[in-house]
């Protein structure tokens, strides 16, 4: 959601601030963020691990990095081929964020596959794990808007956002690899 | 004069308060938008029915009589560009700039550009906002209009900035970027003017990006109100640019509008002579323009 808000920022000037803009953003996020629940789901029956569920973590961090390294060319581009605003600023937030969206999408199902031990107790899990996803998208959505955009700049905020990801990421690796080493001890 | 006529607004609204009546209303994408008549007094209103959010006004008996002081202050920018060929204008609101320049130069090609659909309608069915060959409304973005302009190579003398409120500022039109784009489309001689803020913490970053970009500005307000008119040249301002030659002839111009040039004269002041934030404010960037937020503080 933080990066989601960014969106319209970082389209504003070479795509305006007209409502269409938001109709694109908001599209591009749920329609990747579908297609990333799917996938996930899809990866977590193939032999799911934390060591995998922190890789994504990773990758989603580096599919952020364009967002604030080659969006001016990107959006540049866009900007001279195509003339609608419309159409300009849906390719744009496609090109931008679709990718990242999908990836971190994908978390949602594979957390659920690694944390339901029993079919009993799978709705509570998933209840629990929308609860936190949804409740971290809300709080997300307002220390952005209302704070980290009067502190930072648009980058720094979207650094911000990819290093925590991956210490993330590199966090759950390191706890899955501690955990294997007592199972073989 | 101005505190009159401003004496003389308050006193219209007072009197006719009770017989103030909404003639038209409508939400648009954007907002909503009312258009009020309080006996001789019609207004252009965004979202709420006070008169913080009036955004155009006119006399019905007096068409030409402009009627809010922000649009007198604008009418200075003459004294540095005094016969202006082509003008650009960011936010329609009721249309009065462009129909009052179309009445002091008619030869002058203006363009108007517009990001709400229905503002253009209302300004066109309400407030006698008119239209010929030489005299455009664009419905779009005041940034992509400008972009667009720059790689059609076009030129304009004039460029009024005029699209913020109140109630929301778009971020993207107050950026060192922004007024980056706005200079290359300014012809050697070319003037923009803003209408904008002169109170909270925006004052200071909007003035030290417009220092940035343009170095030291004019600036025009008197205390009455809390806009301020920014005025920059294309190659710089210098104090000595203000072309007082023509006052005398600007005045009598101006006159049938209600705009007396010689006491607005008195309110221009010049940045580099007293400069009034400090050195070190951040400037306001694409990356950086929380504008909205620094304006309620």
């Amino acid at each position: 959601m933080g990066i989601e808000l960014l969106g319209g920022r970082i389209l504003a000037p070479f795509f305006g601030s007209s409502v269409h803009i938001w109709g694109s953003i908001i599209t591009v996020f749920m329609l990747s963020l579908s297609l990333g629940y799917l996938f996930g789901g899809k990866l977590s029956t193939r032999s799911a691990s934390l060591t995998v569920y922190g890789a994504i973590f990773i990758i989603s961090a580096f599919a952020l990095l364009p967002i604030a390294l080659s969006s001016q060319w990107l959006m540049e581009l866009i900007f001279l081929s195509i003339e609608d605003t419309r159409y300009g600023s849906l390719l744009a937030s496609m090109t931008l964020f679709f990718i990242p969206t999908v990836v971190l999408g994908m978390l949602s199902p594979y957390s659920v596959r690694l944390l339901v031990k029993s079919s009993n107790e799978s709705g509570q899990v998933a209840g629990k794990l929308y609860f936190v996803s949804t409740l971290g998208s809300a709080l997300g959505t307002i220390i952005t808007s209302f704070y980290l955009v009067l502190w930072f700049d648009v980058n720094s905020i979207i650094f911000g956002f990819t290093t925590a990801l991956a210490s993330l990421g590199l966090l759950t690796i390191l706890i899955s690899k501690i955990k294997k080493s007592y199972q073989v001890e | 004069m101005i505190k009159k006529s401003f004496l003389l607004i308050l006193f219209c609204a007072f009197i006719n308060v009770a017989h103030a009546q909404v003639i038209h209303q409508e939400r648009s994408l954007y907002r909503n938008i009312l258009v009020e008549d309080k006996g001789d007094l019609r207004c252009l209103k965004f979202n709420v029915k006070s008169t913080k959010t009036q955004q155009s006004c006119f006399l019905k008996s007096n068409p030409k009589q402009l009627v809010f002081n922000y649009t007198k202050l604008l009418m200075t920018s003459l004294l540095v560009i005094p016969q202006p060929k082509r003008i650009l204008i960011i936010g329609l609101g009721g249309g009065t700039m462009s129909n009052t320049l179309t009445e002091l130069f008619p030869q002058s090609q203006i363009d108007n550009v517009e990001i709400d659909p229905a503002v253009i309608k209302v300004a066109r069915n309400y407030f006698g906002f008119f239209e010929n060959d030489n005299v455009k409304t664009y419905n779009q973005d005041g940034r992509i209009f400008i972009k667009r302009a720059l790689l059609k190579k076009q030129q304009y003398d004039w460029i009024i900035l005029d699209a913020f409120n109140g109630d929301y500022i778009p971020e993207h039109l107050m950026t060192k970027e922004f007024l980056q784009e706005t200079k290359s489309l300014l012809s050697d001689e070319g003037v923009l003017s803003a209408n904008t803020f002169s109170l909270s913490k925006l004052y200071a970053h909007e003035s030290a990006t417009y220092k940035a970009i343009f170095g030291h500005f004019y600036q025009v307000r008197n205390q009455a109100n809390a806009n301020r008119i920014i005025i920059v040249k294309q190659n710089g301002s210098q104090t000595n640019t203000l072309n007082k030659k023509n006052i005398k002839q600007l005045n009598k111009k101006l006159q049938p509008y209600g705009v007396d040039i010689f006491s607005l004269y008195e309110d221009i002041s010049f940045t580099e002579k007293e400069q009034s934030w400090p050195d070190d404010t951040r400037i306001l960037t694409d990356q950086f323009s929380p504008v909205n937020l620094l304006n309620t503080q």
